[in-house]
Protein backbone atom coordinates (compact mmCIF):
# COMPACT_ATOMS: atom_id res chain seq x y z
CA UNK A 1 0.00 0.00 0.00
CA UNK A 2 3.17 2.17 0.03
CA UNK A 3 1.93 5.72 0.13
CA UNK A 4 -1.10 4.83 -1.99
CA UNK A 5 -3.49 4.01 0.81
CA UNK A 6 -6.41 6.30 1.44
CA UNK A 7 -8.39 6.91 4.58
CA UNK A 8 -12.15 6.72 4.69
CA UNK A 9 -14.79 7.04 7.30
CA UNK A 10 -17.61 4.57 6.91
CA UNK A 11 -21.01 4.72 8.57
CA UNK A 12 -23.12 1.60 8.66
CA UNK A 13 -26.78 2.14 9.51
CA UNK A 14 -28.62 -0.96 10.65
CA UNK A 15 -32.42 -0.99 10.48
CA UNK A 16 -35.03 -3.64 11.07
CA UNK A 17 -36.36 -4.75 7.71
CA UNK A 18 -39.77 -3.48 6.72
CA UNK A 19 -42.38 -6.00 7.79
CA UNK A 20 -40.42 -6.90 10.94
CA UNK A 21 -42.20 -5.57 14.01
CA UNK A 22 -40.25 -2.78 15.72
CA UNK A 23 -41.52 -2.67 19.32
CA UNK A 24 -39.04 0.04 20.33
CA UNK A 25 -40.06 2.26 17.42
CA UNK A 26 -43.73 1.72 18.25
CA UNK A 27 -43.17 2.65 21.89
CA UNK A 28 -41.30 5.82 20.96
CA UNK A 29 -44.07 6.63 18.48
CA UNK A 30 -46.67 6.30 21.24
CA UNK A 31 -44.59 8.55 23.50
CA UNK A 32 -44.42 11.20 20.77
CA UNK A 33 -48.19 11.02 20.34
CA UNK A 34 -48.66 11.24 24.10
CA UNK A 35 -46.62 14.47 24.08
CA UNK A 36 -49.17 15.86 21.65
CA UNK A 37 -47.01 16.35 18.52
CA UNK A 38 -49.18 15.87 15.47
CA UNK A 39 -48.27 14.20 12.20
CA UNK A 40 -45.44 11.92 13.36
CA UNK A 41 -45.65 8.34 12.06
CA UNK A 42 -43.38 5.42 11.18
CA UNK A 43 -40.84 5.84 13.97
CA UNK A 44 -38.15 3.23 13.43
CA UNK A 45 -35.19 2.53 15.73
CA UNK A 46 -31.81 1.57 14.33
CA UNK A 47 -28.14 1.86 15.07
CA UNK A 48 -25.18 3.58 13.48
CA UNK A 49 -21.73 2.02 13.55
CA UNK A 50 -18.84 4.23 12.52
CA UNK A 51 -15.54 2.79 11.22
CA UNK A 52 -12.29 4.25 9.95
CA UNK A 53 -10.97 2.37 6.94
CA UNK A 54 -7.59 2.43 5.25
CA UNK A 55 -7.73 1.08 1.70
CA UNK A 56 -6.23 1.43 -1.77
CA UNK A 57 -9.43 2.77 -3.26
CA UNK A 58 -12.99 3.71 -2.42
CA UNK A 59 -14.19 0.51 -4.13
CA UNK A 60 -12.04 -1.74 -1.99
CA UNK A 61 -13.10 0.14 1.16
CA UNK A 62 -16.74 -0.24 0.15
CA UNK A 63 -16.33 -3.93 -0.56
CA UNK A 64 -14.69 -4.61 2.80
CA UNK A 65 -17.24 -2.60 4.79
CA UNK A 66 -20.12 -4.22 2.95
CA UNK A 67 -18.82 -7.70 3.84
CA UNK A 68 -18.43 -6.68 7.49
CA UNK A 69 -21.91 -5.14 7.48
CA UNK A 70 -23.65 -8.28 6.24
CA UNK A 71 -21.58 -10.90 8.07
CA UNK A 72 -21.30 -9.29 11.50
CA UNK A 73 -22.92 -5.88 11.94
CA UNK A 74 -26.40 -6.91 10.80
CA UNK A 75 -28.44 -10.08 10.70
CA UNK A 76 -30.04 -10.24 7.23
CA UNK A 77 -32.96 -12.25 8.65
CA UNK A 78 -34.07 -9.19 10.61
CA UNK A 79 -32.08 -6.22 9.44
CA UNK A 80 -30.91 -4.15 6.48
CA UNK A 81 -27.55 -2.40 6.48
CA UNK A 82 -26.97 0.88 4.61
CA UNK A 83 -23.40 2.00 4.04
CA UNK A 84 -22.09 5.51 3.59
CA UNK A 85 -18.39 6.11 2.87
CA UNK A 86 -16.61 9.46 2.95
CA UNK A 87 -12.97 10.35 2.53
CA UNK A 88 -11.56 11.11 5.95
CA UNK B 1 -15.63 -48.56 24.70
CA UNK B 2 -14.95 -45.17 26.24
CA UNK B 3 -17.82 -43.46 28.01
CA UNK B 4 -19.72 -40.92 25.97
CA UNK B 5 -19.07 -37.35 26.82
CA UNK B 6 -21.14 -34.22 26.26
CA UNK B 7 -19.30 -31.01 25.47
CA UNK B 8 -20.76 -27.85 27.00
CA UNK B 9 -19.55 -24.84 25.03
CA UNK B 10 -18.54 -21.95 27.26
CA UNK B 11 -18.28 -18.43 25.83
CA UNK B 12 -17.17 -15.40 27.83
CA UNK B 13 -20.53 -14.49 29.41
CA UNK B 14 -22.16 -17.95 29.38
CA UNK B 15 -23.81 -18.54 32.74
CA UNK B 16 -25.85 -21.76 32.62
CA UNK B 17 -23.03 -24.21 31.92
CA UNK B 18 -22.81 -25.53 35.51
CA UNK B 19 -26.58 -26.11 35.66
CA UNK B 20 -26.47 -28.14 32.44
CA UNK B 21 -23.43 -30.11 33.63
CA UNK B 22 -25.03 -30.85 36.98
CA UNK B 23 -28.23 -32.21 35.37
CA UNK B 24 -26.37 -34.41 32.87
CA UNK B 25 -23.86 -35.69 35.46
CA UNK B 26 -26.75 -36.61 37.79
CA UNK B 27 -28.10 -38.70 34.92
CA UNK B 28 -24.74 -40.47 34.64
CA UNK B 29 -23.61 -38.63 31.51
CA UNK B 30 -20.01 -37.40 31.42
CA UNK B 31 -19.58 -33.74 30.58
CA UNK B 32 -16.71 -31.44 29.81
CA UNK B 33 -16.55 -27.70 29.30
CA UNK B 34 -15.34 -26.57 25.88
CA UNK B 35 -13.87 -23.07 26.01
CA UNK B 36 -14.89 -20.98 23.00
CA UNK B 37 -11.27 -20.59 21.88
CA UNK B 38 -10.86 -24.36 21.53
CA UNK B 39 -11.34 -26.07 18.17
CA UNK B 40 -10.81 -29.70 19.13
CA UNK B 41 -14.01 -31.69 19.75
CA UNK B 42 -12.39 -35.11 19.79
CA UNK B 43 -14.19 -37.64 21.97
CA UNK B 44 -17.35 -35.51 22.19
CA UNK B 45 -20.62 -37.26 21.30
CA UNK B 46 -23.06 -34.40 21.86
CA UNK B 47 -22.88 -30.63 22.33
CA UNK B 48 -24.85 -28.20 24.46
CA UNK B 49 -24.66 -24.43 23.95
CA UNK B 50 -25.95 -23.08 27.28
CA UNK B 51 -27.67 -19.86 28.19
CA UNK B 52 -26.08 -16.59 29.22
CA UNK B 53 -24.79 -13.50 27.45
CA UNK B 54 -22.01 -14.70 25.14
CA UNK B 55 -19.61 -11.82 24.48
CA UNK B 56 -21.99 -9.53 26.37
CA UNK B 57 -24.63 -9.93 23.63
CA UNK B 58 -22.93 -6.94 21.99
CA UNK B 59 -24.36 -6.02 18.56
CA UNK B 60 -27.00 -8.78 18.83
CA UNK B 61 -27.19 -11.95 20.95
CA UNK B 62 -24.94 -14.53 19.29
CA UNK B 63 -23.53 -12.11 16.70
CA UNK B 64 -19.97 -12.22 17.99
CA UNK B 65 -20.13 -15.73 19.48
CA UNK B 66 -20.79 -17.02 15.99
CA UNK B 67 -17.21 -16.07 15.05
CA UNK B 68 -15.59 -17.69 18.11
CA UNK B 69 -12.95 -20.26 17.07
CA UNK B 70 -15.02 -23.16 18.43
CA UNK B 71 -17.94 -22.39 16.10
CA UNK B 72 -16.41 -23.78 12.90
CA UNK B 73 -15.96 -27.07 14.76
CA UNK B 74 -19.54 -26.84 16.09
CA UNK B 75 -20.82 -26.40 12.51
CA UNK B 76 -18.81 -29.41 11.32
CA UNK B 77 -20.03 -31.43 14.32
CA UNK B 78 -23.65 -30.54 13.53
CA UNK B 79 -23.21 -31.40 9.84
CA UNK B 80 -21.93 -34.83 10.86
CA UNK B 81 -25.40 -35.55 12.27
CA UNK B 82 -24.55 -35.64 15.97
CA UNK B 83 -26.82 -34.02 18.57
CA UNK B 84 -26.53 -30.32 19.34
CA UNK B 85 -28.81 -28.51 21.81
CA UNK B 86 -28.85 -24.72 22.14
CA UNK B 87 -30.65 -23.30 25.14
CA UNK B 88 -31.74 -19.65 25.23
CA UNK B 89 -28.55 -17.73 24.32
CA UNK B 90 -27.33 -21.01 22.80
CA UNK B 91 -30.40 -21.00 20.52
CA UNK B 92 -29.59 -17.42 19.51
CA UNK B 93 -25.99 -18.44 18.71
CA UNK B 94 -27.20 -21.38 16.56
CA UNK B 95 -29.48 -19.11 14.50
CA UNK B 96 -26.69 -16.55 14.02
CA UNK B 97 -24.39 -19.39 12.92
CA UNK B 98 -26.96 -20.49 10.35
CA UNK B 99 -27.43 -23.94 11.91
CA UNK B 100 -31.05 -23.12 12.67
CA UNK B 101 -33.43 -20.97 10.64
CA UNK B 102 -34.75 -17.54 11.62
CA UNK B 103 -33.71 -15.18 14.39
CA UNK B 104 -34.70 -14.14 17.91
CA UNK B 105 -35.98 -10.57 18.10
CA UNK B 106 -36.69 -8.40 21.14
CA UNK B 107 -39.82 -9.52 23.01
CA UNK B 108 -42.96 -7.96 21.57
CA UNK B 109 -43.77 -5.99 24.74
CA UNK B 110 -40.12 -5.04 25.35
CA UNK B 111 -40.23 -6.81 28.69
CA UNK B 112 -37.50 -9.00 30.08
CA UNK B 113 -39.40 -12.20 30.87
CA UNK B 114 -38.48 -14.41 33.81
CA UNK B 115 -41.29 -16.83 34.61
CA UNK B 116 -42.43 -20.41 34.33
CA UNK B 117 -44.44 -21.10 31.18
CA UNK B 118 -46.46 -23.97 29.81
CA UNK B 119 -45.22 -25.53 26.58
CA UNK B 120 -46.54 -28.11 24.21
CA UNK B 121 -44.22 -30.61 22.57
CA UNK B 122 -45.07 -29.86 18.92
CA UNK B 123 -42.86 -32.63 17.57
CA UNK B 124 -41.15 -35.57 19.23
CA UNK B 125 -39.09 -36.04 16.08
CA UNK B 126 -35.89 -34.31 17.20
CA UNK B 127 -32.74 -35.25 19.09
CA UNK B 128 -33.93 -33.38 22.20
CA UNK B 129 -37.62 -34.31 22.26
CA UNK B 130 -37.49 -37.91 21.05
CA UNK B 131 -38.55 -39.40 24.40
CA UNK B 132 -41.38 -36.92 24.92
CA UNK B 133 -44.75 -37.32 23.30
CA UNK B 134 -46.16 -34.99 20.71
CA UNK B 135 -48.87 -32.93 22.43
CA UNK B 136 -47.35 -33.45 25.88
CA UNK B 137 -47.38 -30.37 28.14
CA UNK B 138 -44.17 -29.25 29.89
CA UNK B 139 -43.65 -26.53 32.49
CA UNK B 140 -40.28 -24.82 32.06
CA UNK B 141 -38.88 -21.41 33.01
CA UNK B 142 -38.07 -18.74 30.44
CA UNK B 143 -35.55 -15.99 31.11
CA UNK B 144 -34.94 -13.72 28.13
CA UNK B 145 -35.30 -10.33 26.48
CA UNK B 146 -34.73 -11.51 22.90
CA UNK B 147 -36.93 -14.58 22.57
CA UNK B 148 -39.37 -13.42 19.92
CA UNK B 149 -38.91 -16.01 17.17
CA UNK B 150 -38.99 -14.38 13.73
CA UNK B 151 -38.38 -15.57 10.19
CA UNK B 152 -39.65 -14.85 6.69
CA UNK B 153 -43.00 -16.38 5.61
CA UNK B 154 -41.38 -19.00 3.34
CA UNK B 155 -39.11 -20.22 6.13
CA UNK B 156 -42.07 -20.35 8.49
CA UNK B 157 -44.16 -22.50 6.18
CA UNK B 158 -41.15 -24.71 5.50
CA UNK B 159 -40.58 -25.19 9.26
CA UNK B 160 -44.24 -26.09 9.73
CA UNK B 161 -44.51 -28.45 6.76
CA UNK B 162 -41.25 -30.24 7.71
CA UNK B 163 -42.45 -30.68 11.30
CA UNK B 164 -39.41 -28.71 12.53
CA UNK B 165 -41.25 -26.81 15.28
CA UNK B 166 -40.52 -28.89 18.38
CA UNK B 167 -41.89 -26.72 21.19
CA UNK B 168 -44.70 -24.15 21.27
CA UNK B 169 -45.85 -21.80 24.03
CA UNK B 170 -49.38 -22.57 25.17
CA UNK B 171 -49.78 -18.83 25.85
CA UNK B 172 -47.41 -16.83 23.69
CA UNK B 173 -45.38 -14.63 26.09
CA UNK B 174 -43.06 -12.80 23.68
CA UNK B 175 -44.70 -12.43 20.26
CA UNK B 176 -42.95 -15.41 18.64
CA UNK B 177 -44.39 -16.35 15.24
CA UNK B 178 -46.75 -19.33 15.55
CA UNK B 179 -45.89 -19.36 19.30
CA UNK B 180 -42.58 -21.04 18.49
CA UNK B 181 -40.43 -21.81 21.54
CA UNK B 182 -38.08 -24.33 19.93
CA UNK B 183 -37.17 -25.66 16.50
CA UNK B 184 -34.89 -28.29 15.00
CA UNK B 185 -32.78 -28.49 11.85
CA UNK B 186 -34.04 -30.31 8.76
CA UNK B 187 -31.88 -33.28 9.76
CA UNK B 188 -33.49 -33.08 13.26
CA UNK B 189 -30.16 -33.39 15.16
CA UNK B 190 -29.74 -29.66 15.97
CA UNK B 191 -32.32 -28.25 18.39
CA UNK B 192 -32.71 -24.73 19.74
CA UNK B 193 -35.13 -23.68 22.47
CA UNK B 194 -35.68 -20.49 24.48
CA UNK B 195 -36.95 -22.16 27.73
CA UNK B 196 -34.42 -23.47 30.25
CA UNK B 197 -34.90 -27.22 30.83
CA UNK B 198 -31.80 -27.33 33.09
CA UNK B 199 -33.68 -25.18 35.61
CA UNK B 200 -36.52 -27.70 35.85
CA UNK B 201 -34.87 -31.02 36.68
CA UNK B 202 -35.32 -31.18 40.43
CA UNK B 203 -38.47 -31.23 42.57
CA UNK B 204 -36.95 -28.47 44.70
CA UNK B 205 -37.09 -26.19 41.66
CA UNK B 206 -40.82 -26.77 41.15
CA UNK B 207 -40.72 -28.87 37.98
CA UNK B 208 -38.83 -31.88 36.65
CA UNK B 209 -40.18 -31.53 33.12
CA UNK B 210 -36.75 -30.48 31.83
CA UNK B 211 -35.69 -34.11 32.23
CA UNK B 212 -37.75 -35.03 29.16
CA UNK B 213 -35.42 -32.82 27.13
CA UNK B 214 -32.15 -34.05 28.66
CA UNK B 215 -33.17 -37.71 28.65
CA UNK B 216 -34.04 -37.41 24.97
CA UNK B 217 -30.74 -35.64 24.27
CA UNK B 218 -28.77 -38.26 26.23
CA UNK B 219 -30.49 -41.11 24.36
CA UNK B 220 -29.23 -39.67 21.06
CA UNK B 221 -25.51 -39.45 21.84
Amino acid sequence: MNGKSMRFQAKVQVWLRSGIADPEGNTVSEAINALGYPGITDVRMGKIISLNVEADSRESAEKRVSEIATSLLSNPVLENAEIQIDEA
Amino acid sequence: MTAKSVGIVVFPGSNCEYDVASVLEAMGVNTQFIWHGQRNLEGISGLVLPGGFAHGDYLRPGAIARFSPVMSSVVEFAKSGRSVLGICNGFQVLTEAGLLAGALQKNALLKFLCEEVELEVASARSSSTSLAETGQRLRLPINHFEGNYTCDPDTLSELESNDQVVLRYVENPNGSMNSIAGICSKERNVVGMMPHPERACDDLLGSVDGLHIFKSFASNL
